[in-house]
């Protein structure tokens, strides 16, 4: 769906925890998350914690969807 | 003296659990669990699985370098001949885990390995040149035909011996090229190729063009303060109910949702319809796998320009490729026809 959605013309970024994965399908703008079941968000985390949490990964994406890329690449 | 074997097996061939138990951490028991039982059968006594090494999916994908280092010298401790891994059908955390953890012990023991998956399993793409990795059914229905294509190759790496065609042994094609001489000349193959090719007729390429299906990055958002960001995932959320019946695996849908007015998602509103993880986080607070919240926050305070009112969603769980892309390829056109500037596309 990423690639589908690169190619359309739309700048786009993955966030998901097994990155390896997301480089073999071939996105371009890759964020890490946290786990699988919960990727923005940590249950052993208060909910306001949790939320900190969550707004530094996606601000991490917007980081990535303003950045120039030329090949695929994690924003660690 | 039968050859030993060390067998790779995740938290649900073990019948540990599904997804509830899928962050067990790797463990070591003597002899054959699960789907071990038939490939012992098949060995017909040549080979013994000495030992069976279980981890769960997630805990392997979470803790990559840890499990691998962990089982490593769980296998060490065996002294195999062989080290198999799965089959992993098309179980996209369980293939991946399967090539991976294969790779290693091959790389850093020197031992012999095998794994088995479906060709369009995230794994295959992962391990196929360095690893063999027997081509089999999408689901584990196919355990019988799995096996009956593992076993026998199981035995010739293990031994030692000489490994035919990708074709003749069936494994996924490794990139591995050796000469040979054909029956009949290019030309005459190649005239019997088209003959065919104008009737109609299957015919097997000997030359198949590599796939690289690459799209090159978009340019970056220049301005988010003024941008419209839409928000998609294969996380499977939905609102609560799942109206639409978005299946829980090989889903042939996906969801299209107004999320005007919605500043959280919550437990009461939202859930997921993805039956390939735990869902117990996701559904107390789907803001986990679709981060609603957050961007509401951000387009309050003007760091982004609006969120996007509608989400589109599926359950990226054994669905195939061609749905995907195609789900895909269909709402980025109504995404580009919206004006949306940038898409966050979340994955569990």
């Amino acid at each position: 769906m990423v690639k589908e959605i690169e190619r359309a013309g739309i700048p786009v970024v993955h966030i998901c925890t097994v990155t390896p994965i997301s480089m073999t399908v071939g996105a371009n703008r890759i964020v890490p998350a946290i786990a699988i079941p919960h990727p923005l968000g940590n249950p052993a985390l208060t909910p306001e914690e949790e939320k900190v949490l969550r707004r530094k990964i996606v601000e991490k994406a917007l980081t990535a969807l303003t950045t120039e890329v030329d090949k695929q690449t994690i924003f660690e | 003296m039968s050859l030993r074997i060390v067998h790779y097996i995740n938290q649900f061939f073990a019948q540990i659990g599904g997804e509830e138990k899928a962050d067990i951490p790797a463990e070591l028991r003597e002899g054959i669990v699960g789907p071990g039982s038939a490939f012992q059968a098949a060995f017909k006594g040549e080979a013994e699985i000495v030992a069976t090494i279980i981890c769960g999916d997630s805990y392997f994908g979470e803790n990559e370098s840890k499990a691998k280092a962990e089982i490593i010298e769980m296998v060490k401790g065996q002294k195999p001949d062989l080290f198999i891994a799965g089959p992993a059908f098309n179980a996209g955390r369980y293939g991946y885990a399967c090539g991976t953890i294969a790779k290693a012990v091959k790389e850093e023991l020197g031992i012999p390995v095998l794994t088995g998956m479906y060709i369009e399993n995230p794994g295959v793409d992962q391990a196929k040149n360095d690893v063999l990795i027997v081509s089999t059914k999408n689901s584990a229905a196919g355990m019988r035909d799995a096996v009956s294509k593992m076993a026998p190759l199981a035995l010739k790496l293990a031994k030692g011996e000489p490994i035919g065609a990708s074709i003749e042994e069936g494994y996924i094609p490794n990139g591995v090229r050796v000469n040979f001489f054909e029956k009949e000349r290019g030309s005459q193959r190649a005239v019997n190729m088209l003959l065919k090719k104008l009737a109609g007729k299957p015919f097997t390429t000997e030359y198949p063009m590599p796939n690289f299906d690459r799209v090159e990055p978009n340019p970056a958002v220049k301005d988010l303060a003024h941008a419209t960001i839409a928000l998609v995932t294969s996380g499977g959320i939905v609102p609560k109910g799942n109206p639409d019946h978005i299946e829980s695996s090989s889903a042939s849908h996906y969801g299209k949702y107004d999320i005007e007015g919605v500043t959280d998602l919550t437990e009461a509103t939202y859930e997921t319809a993805h039956g390939g993880y735990d869902p117990v986080y996701a559904n107390q607070d789907a803001d986990r796998v679709l981060p609603v919240d957050v961007l509401r926050d951000m387009e309050k305070e003007g760091k982004i320009g609006k969120l996007h009112r509608y989400f589109y969603t599926t359950v990226g769980n054994g669905t195939a490729v061609a749905s995907s892309a195609g789900f895909a390829a269909e709402y980025a056109q109504e995404l580009l026809k919206d004006n949306v500037q940038a898409v966050i596309l979340t994955s569990t």
